[in-house]
């Protein structure tokens, strides 16, 4: 019996077929939380990079003592007459191993509440154009069962399932919920956070260029959570400028019915746009 | 039979005069050490439910605050009635090592009482909140107040049932390691919920009164 | 009367479809069959006097791993229904609501009907024997712990088929789960069963603390306590201040939902996040409950099969207690998207990466207890092998989930999913079959087969990994757990279907584990010498199955690893010969243990359907088993010296 060698064609016949599903799908668009759209994700996913390395090289370090240990003093029938010596530790090994580890956590959370801090607000300046960015454009989230509503507060403009946003310009969300708990995540923009009832949960994401990405409630809320995806759409500023123009000119204004429409539970499979926010 | 009773472990304590009847064997140690660690556990649900009390206290939802719902005479008169039962139940432990039966079973008689004095001004307490629509349906803060103080309340109501049938047992027994052991457990029982009273008492009575 | 047939097809769940029908038939089947051979072969008798009024640890031991496994099988299945549901886009195998019933059964029956049984199992079957007693310290209490937990679990599978399961996941965040969003009985099953098994616990709790501090042997000081004991230990103290939490969280959600109050609703001043605080001081104690008892296993079974002393046992005795501590600070890292300061999540993001540090002391520790070892590979010790690395991988990827910008990623996502299952099953269930394969001769007297338990493990390592190991790379594709299906065009298709065969190997490898209990009782050898494995500690040191007294004679410890070094110097458990016996001082069997905790059940399904007359007549009667119990001064026994002598003559003892 080599369980040693079995086990190394295991793990490369496993990791072999992971990397096959994965060639398949090395369109951006199929790992959004490892291509980044925008600065926030961007952070994200650096520190998670990171992480891997640092926790790599610990797989690497132990698996090569683990195959080396568990083949070598296997029970072999030539060596049945050896007597294992008895010891009770050595305190120099366990001082290393105690240290590196520690060492590799501090590696570790340096960077992490570094970025932790940095990604409460969006920053002043724009770290790659010098650019100020005090610009910033505020959207209400409010998770319905099960639907994602979104009010701009300044434009008078509420969208479902669906949000428009300017490239380049730091969004804040402020999210909260109507019912159950859901949270809020935009995988190619960055990580999630909670919509709570009675909470207003800021997130601040920022997508670089324009284009389209996939958004999803990442907490279970019950029997429509499934479908509970919505759109965000990243825009030229002057494309989103129109956009904000025509829709306060041309969208319906939100009716009593549309509001009791959007709180009722159920699934809503298409989007929808209104000119006002408070129903009338 | 009482020395013999040791258990399933085999050693057997020599009984010392100066060691009292209630650690007279392995078991009963055993026992008491066993419900001094249950109290440990009973303390970390009493501390989660002040938590809980104190994080909800504001959220009154527009109905009655602690301010205006407290009564200051029934929660003093609550307080003392428990406070003075914990010191009866003292003295019976005392009479207890003095092997003095029936001024034990007195004193914790007594103590029972004055459970039921404190009980009966907790549960006039509650009906009158009710009764003004003060329920526990209310708002966030009458839901903790309730469960805080109710299972106070229910801890103390079997207390007594738990202390009427040691003292139906002493009577029928005596004083013997086993019985000795068993009034022993209830008094610490019954001091612990006069600590956590106290807490209830500061952290919800005497706070509530003032914020 | 067509609106009491309604009411019973609807209770009954008749309108749900055929996987209930067959579910209603297989139990019927089941039951019926149960009560059919207990009756012709006039078993029932024997069923109560040995099994349903014991309070002898070994015995209850055997029960809770039978109910362990048992309760494997039933999550292992609902796993594979939710695998099938999501092994393609747009599959409407399972309905949402069912794919919602299903996922949180399987959470909370394997967390906290099937790890924990087993694990407390493994503490009944092991602990009294290693450190040398002849029982727990409350044998009683401990029939009652299994009886709570026996009936918990009954009530909770009843859900199945009677009035619908929970569905709010194993976390059941509100206020989702309260009357608004989600009427009808399931949520209260959750919350009124795991009431019932929480309060079993902590009596465990307490009575294996006490057993472990006040009974050992004479000469066993703690720093002489065989490893798995030590990990009991501080199992113990964890659960003890650790359960009454979830107490707490369970009774104010269930008040809720039952009385109307307001503690985590959205009106009336609610705060569903103080359930979500309480729930998780005591959720990640609750995950080192599960995993630390795995740790104690593999220590003892890699010493064993590397004949070989345990490397750097007070590192590991202090990593343990390290890990212990930390395990009650690190809560807040289930929530760092609930938005609390970079302060609150920086704290609790360092001190979760820092239980990396003493876990990773206990990894090279056992890697060096086999450097220079002459390792066995008996099945045993296939897990325990097979354990390291993926327990590597699992507690690794945890590090990284630590982190919390990167959580903000992962949280709730499939890369989570894979996290947790690379440590329950690599480290706990991987060590709950450890534990079987070790010490099942023990128990029965029998050897498990080897040439089938390595099938077992290959089959199951594989599956395991083929299952898992995919689902990092889904959380980074973005798939969020819990859902039901998925559209087409994410590119998780494939991957899903892959980790769904994955899924049927770990499926086949548990039916040869079944079928190695099957053919070993029948054909497996027989362990004459009671220490099959050369073993180290004092179980091994006495008969398989172990004498209903355990230890003769008292043992006399003189180090660490008592029984090796007992055989090293030739001496007999007994102590040197001519020590005369004498009558053994053993608690007597009682009927009111189980008896009391069907009150508990009658008392439950009360709290479950708000049937107000049930419940308070389970209430009494618990009231009144327990006052009954105060007056009952004559529960002991002696085995006379006769007994004794014949028993310890038939195992070469004497």
């Amino acid at each position: 019996m080599k369980p040693s060698g079995r086990r190394v064609r295991s793990l490369f016949l496993i990791v072999g077929l992971s990397m096959l599903a994965l060639a398949g799908c090395n369109d951006p668009k199929y790992m959004p939380v490892l291509s980044p759209q925008g600065p926030v994700a961007r952070s994200e996913y650096y520190l998670i990079l990171w992480s891997f390395v640092l926790m790599l090289v610990v797989v690497l370090g132990v698996f090569v003592i683990f195959f080396y240990v568990t083949v070598k003093y296997r029970a072999r029938p030539d060596n049945k007459d050896y007597v294992p010596p008895e010891i009770e530790g050595n305190a120099k090994l366990e001082t290393l191993w105690t240290v590196i580890p520690i060492i590799v956590v501090i590696a570790l959370a340096i960077p992490t509440v570094a970025v932790t801090y940095k990604l409460v607000k969006p920053p002043k300046v724009d770290a790659a154009t010098g650019a100020s960015t005090a610009k910033t454009l505020t959207i209400d989230v409010v998770a319905e069962q099960w639907k994602w509503v979104f009010k701009y507060p300044a434009q008078n403009i509420e969208t479902v399932n669906y949000v428009n946003i300017p490239a380049g310009v730091p969004v804040d969300f402020e999210l909260t919920s109507a019912g159950p708990m859901n949270t809020f995540w935009v995988p190619a923009l960055g990580g999630m956070e909670f919509a709570m009832p009675g909470k207003d949960l800021k997130l601040w994401l920022e997508a670089d260029h324009p284009g389209s990405y996939e958004g999803r409630s990442g907490q279970y809320s019950g029997r429509g959570f499934s479908q509970m995806t919505f759109t965000v759409n990243s825009q030229t500023a002057s494309d989103f400028a129109k956009w904000v123009k025509q829709t306060q000119q041309s969208a319906p204004k939100l009716t009593q019915q549309d509001q009791e429409q959007i709180v009722k539970p159920g699934t809503l499979s298409h989007t929808l746009t209104f000119s006002s926010i408070d129903p009338q | 039979m009482a020395n013999t009773h040791s258990a399933v472990h085999g050693g057997h304590h020599p009984v010392d005069p100066s060691v009292p009847a209630e650690y007279h064997s392995e078991e009963n140690s055993l026992r008491i050490a066993g419900f001094w660690i249950f109290l440990g556990s009973d303390l970390v649900l009493f501390s989660c439910l002040f938590a809980t009390y104190v994080v909800m206290h504001g959220s009154v939802a527009g109905g009655p605050t602690s301010k205006q719902l407290f009564d200051v005479t029934g929660f003093t008169i609550e307080t003392i009635a428990l406070l003075f039962s914990s010191f009866t139940c003292g003295l019976a432990t005392y009479e207890m090592r003095r092997g003095n039966r029936n001024a034990m079973i007195a004193w914790m008689i007594i103590t029972v009482l004055l459970g039921y004095v404190f009980l009966g001004f907790e549960i006039q307490e509650f009906v009158h909140n009710v009764s003004i629509g003060a329920t526990m349906q209310r708002s966030g803060f009458l839901s903790a107040f309730f469960t805080l103080v109710g299972t106070h309340g229910c801890h103390v109501t079997l207390g007594t049932f738990w202390m009427i049938s040691i003292i139906i047992q002493l009577a029928k027994y005596g004083i013997t390691p086993i019985t000795a052991r068993k009034a022993f457990i209830v008094s610490i029982y019954w001091h612990f919920l006069d600590a956590v009273w106290i807490f209830i008492f500061t952290v919800v009575y005497l706070t509530g009164k003032v914020i | 009367m067509s609106g009491i047939v309604n009411w019973a097809v609807h209770f009954f769940m008749l309108d749900e479809g055929p996987l209930i029908w067959l579910s209603d038939f297989l139990i019927g089947i089941a039951s019926v069959g149960i009560v059919v051979a207990l009756t012709y072969f006039k078993l029932w008798k024997w069923l109560w006097d040995n099994w349903l009024t014991t309070v002898d640890h070994k015995k209850i031991g055997i029960m809770y791993l039978i109910a362990a496994v048992l309760m494997l099988f039933r999550g292992g299945t609902d796993g594979l229904l939710m695998r099938t549901q999501l092994s393609w886009p747009n599959l409407h195998f399972l309905n949402a609501d069912h794919y919602d019933q299903i996922f949180t059964t399987h959470g909370t029956i394997m967390i906290l009907f099937m790890a924990m049984p087993a694990l407390i199992g493994f503490f009944n079957i092991a602990v009294p024997l290693q450190i040398g007693c002849r029982d727990v310290a409350f044998p009683y209490l401990n029939a009652i712990s299994f009886w709570l937990f026996f009936v918990a679990a009954m009530l909770f599978n009843l859900s199945f088929v009677v009035g619908g399961s929970p569905d709010g996941g194993w976390t059941s965040y509100p206020p989702y789960v309260e009357n608004a969003f989600d009427p009808g009985p399931g949520e209260n099953y959750f919350l009124v069963s795991l009431q019932i098994t929480g309060i079993g616990t902590i009596a465990t709790g307490v009575n294996f603390l006490l057993t472990i501090l006040r009974m050992r042997a004479p000469g066993m000081t703690l720093m002489r306590l065989p490893m798995f004991t030590w990990s009991v230990l501080i199992t113990s103290i964890i659960i003890v201040f650790a359960f009454p939490v979830l107490a707490v969280c369970l009774a104010l959600l269930l008040i809720d939902r039952d009385f109307g109050s307001h503690f985590f609703t959205i009106s009336a001043g609610g705060m569903p996040m103080q359930y979500v605080n309480l729930f998780w001081i005591w959720g990640h104690p609750e995950v080192y409950i599960v995993i630390l008892p795995a740790f104690g296993i593999f220590s003892e079974v890699v010493s064993t099969f590397s004949s070989k002393k345990l490397f750097g046992y007070s590192a590991m005795v202090v990593s343990m207690i390290a890990i212990a501590i930390l395990s009650f600070i690190v809560w807040v890292h289930h929530f760092f998207t609930m938005g609390a300061g970079p302060g609150v999540n920086s704290f609790f993001g360092v001190s979760t990466m820092a239980i990396a540090i003493p876990t990773g002391v206990k990894i090279f520790n056992w890697l060096f207890t086999m450097h220079k070892g002459r390792i066995e590979y008996k099945s045993a010790m296939l897990w325990a092998v097979g354990f390291i690395p993926n327990f590597l991988i699992g507690g690794l990827t945890g590090v990284m989930l630590a982190v919390p910008p990167a959580d903000y990623q992962y949280h709730n996502s499939y890369f989570l999913i894979a996290h947790f299952h690379y440590v329950l099953i690599g480290g706990t269930v991987f060590g709950v079959f450890a534990g079987l394969y070790y010490w099942w001769p023990k128990m029965f007297g029998v050897l498990l087969n080897e040439r089938l338990g390595r099938w077992h493990f290959w089959l199951f390592m594989i599956g395991f990994n083929i299952c898992f190991f995919p689902m990092y790379f889904l959380g980074f594709m973005g798939m969020q757990r819990r859902v039901y299906t998925y559209p087409a065009g994410y590119g998780w298709g494939v991957i899903n279907l892959i980790e769904t065969f994955g899924a049927v190997l770990m499926g086949i490898g548990f039916l040869v584990f079944v079928l190695n209990i099957l053919w070993s009782a029948r054909y497996g050898e027989r362990d004459v010498t009671g220490d099959p494995w050369n073993g180290r500690t004092l179980e091994w040191a006495t008969t398989s199955p172990a004498p209903h007294y355990n230890f003769a004679i008292i043992p006399q410890v003189k180090g660490r690893d008592a029984w090796w070094l007992m055989k090293q110097a030739g001496e007999s458990i007994n102590g040197p010969k001519g020590i005369p016996f004498k009558p053994i001082h053993m608690p007597n069997n009682s009927g009111r243990p189980i008896i009391m905790c069907a009150f508990f059940f009658i008392a439950g399904a009360g709290f479950v359907f708000q049937w107000w007359i049930p419940a308070i007549i389970g209430l009494i009667g618990v009231v009144v088993t327990m006052a009954l119990r105060s007056f009952e001064y004559n529960d002991h026994h002696y085995i006379p010296v006769d007994e004794i002598e014949e028993t310890e003559a038939a195992a070469g003892r004497l």
